[in-house]
């Protein structure tokens, strides 16, 4: 056993005051290098990232209540656009219905108007005619008249006979 | 094959002061390494962290959770570089003696400075001072006395031995476990290099032991500044 410890690399070469320094004054060092150069600047990026992620999760629940009254403003919106086109829809219904009745009304008063005028019109072209047929019928039977007469009758049975057939004339339509 | 240490005897011509130069090497080229990663991780800070500073920010994070389930936030903060120190530098020494260890002629040259009792007893002492200085500084001088009369005032010659013992202990368990992994990586060497054998024999139990090694370098930088941020919170916080 003393030969294999003997030939050990190692060995505790006891306390040496100026390693204990050294030591100290290493990890001293080290401390404060390790400080500025890389712990400080390390947390001051994760601080930095906290705050970052706090205050965009505080903007995003900003937006999304922004986006929640927008929305409910939008919806709104929406419900009074359609409601408007209803009454728009409505009054446009209620406007050409009355527009119809009044075509028809109208239609229906002109047409009573064009009857009214063409009777008007076939009595005076019917009273024409009869005015001129009683006119012709008079002198065709002056004709026939005179025609018979000439053969057999007499003045008076030719007066009978024609205002007889005038009146006759007259009355056939 | 009788390994020394490089010691310079009465250094700048003063009788009483000497330097073992394998751990003033050592503890300048773990601090390096600590102060590049550091630096590396955070050059090129972005918001949205990538590779390297996500790491760090896990570290970060790892030794505010250790502070955290010892004392307030609003107190710990104040440790939290400290504590990161701490736990880089410790765990960089580590895992420097795991890597290898370097010989120079018959001097030891590269090793963890924590396999030696008196850098981990400097950094135990520091720690434990440290938890006076801050309990004087927060809780004010009287407080800071009746901690030591508390519960009961006849506990104060325990409570007085128990800040020996806590200093003590906690430098020796580092020194202890790392110089224990070094004792066992060294004597696998020996055998690794008697014969083609012992080679082959030694390689598979110092891969597992090296494995095992960075393990415990992990626990034992985590223990440390575990234990630092206890004692600290027993001397700056109320509830103890």
């Amino acid at each position: 056993m003393q030969g294999l410890t003997s030939n050990l690399a190692l060995g505790a070469a006891g306390f040496q005051l100026g390693d204990m320094v050294a030591q100290l004054f290493f990890f001293i060092v080290l401390l404060a290098l390790l400080r500025k150069f890389a712990w400080g600047p390390l947390m001051t990026m994760m601080k930095d990232r906290e705050d970052y992620i706090a205050n965009e999760i505080e903007t995003a629940e900003k937006s999304r209540e922004e986006a929640a009254i927008q929305h409910r403003e939008a919806s709104e919106e929406l419900k009074k656009t359609r409601q408007d086109a209803q009454n728009i829809i409505e009054d446009a219904r209620k406007t050409a219905s009355q527009q119809e009745r009044d075509i028809v009304e109208s239609a229906k008063k002109e047409a009573e108007r064009i009857k009214v005028s063409a009777r008007q019109e076939i009595e005076q072209e019917r009273d024409k005619a009869v005015q001129v047929l009683k006119d012709q019928v008079a002198s065709m039977s002056v004709m026939i008249a005179s025609k018979v007469i000439e053969k057999e009758l007499s003045e008076k049975d030719q007066q009978e006979l024609i205002s007889q057939y005038i009146n006759e004339a007259g009355e056939e339509r | 094959m009788d390994h020394e240490s490089p010691i310079w005897e009465q250094a700048f011509g003063i009788p009483w002061l000497s330097f073992n130069l394998s751990n003033v090497l050592m503890m300048f080229v773990a601090s390096l390494i600590v102060f590049i990663l550091g630096v590396a991780a955070t050059r090129n800070m972005q918001r949205n962290p990538k590779g390297f500073q996500n790491f760090m920010e896990w570290l970060i994070d790892f030794i505010k959770g250790i502070i955290g389930s010892n004392m307030d936030w609003r107190t710990g903060r104040l440790f939290l570089p400290l504590g990161l120190t701490l736990f880089a530098y410790i765990f960089i020494s580590n895992m420097l003696g795991v890597v290898t260890n370097g010989i120079v002629g018959h001097e030891l040259w590269w090793k963890s400075p924590t396999a030696d009792p008196g850098i981990t007893m400097t950094l135990a002492v520091m720690v434990i001072s440290l938890t006076h200085y801050y309990g004087v500084k927060l809780k004010g001088g009287s407080e800071y006395s009746k901690g030591f009369i508390r519960p009961l005032p006849f506990l104060l010659p325990f409570k007085i031995i128990e800040e020996f013992s806590n200093t003590l202990t906690l430098g020796l368990r580092l020194y202890g476990n790392i110089y224990a992994g070094e004792i066992l990586l060294s004597l696998l060497v020996g055998l690794a290099t008697t014969s083609f054998l012992g080679f082959l024999g030694a390689t598979l139990p110092m891969i597992a032991w090296m494995g095992f090694s960075t393990f415990i370098g992990f626990i034992q930088a985590f223990i440390f500044v575990m234990l630092t941020m206890v004692y600290m919170s027993h001397k700056v916080s109320d509830d103890h």
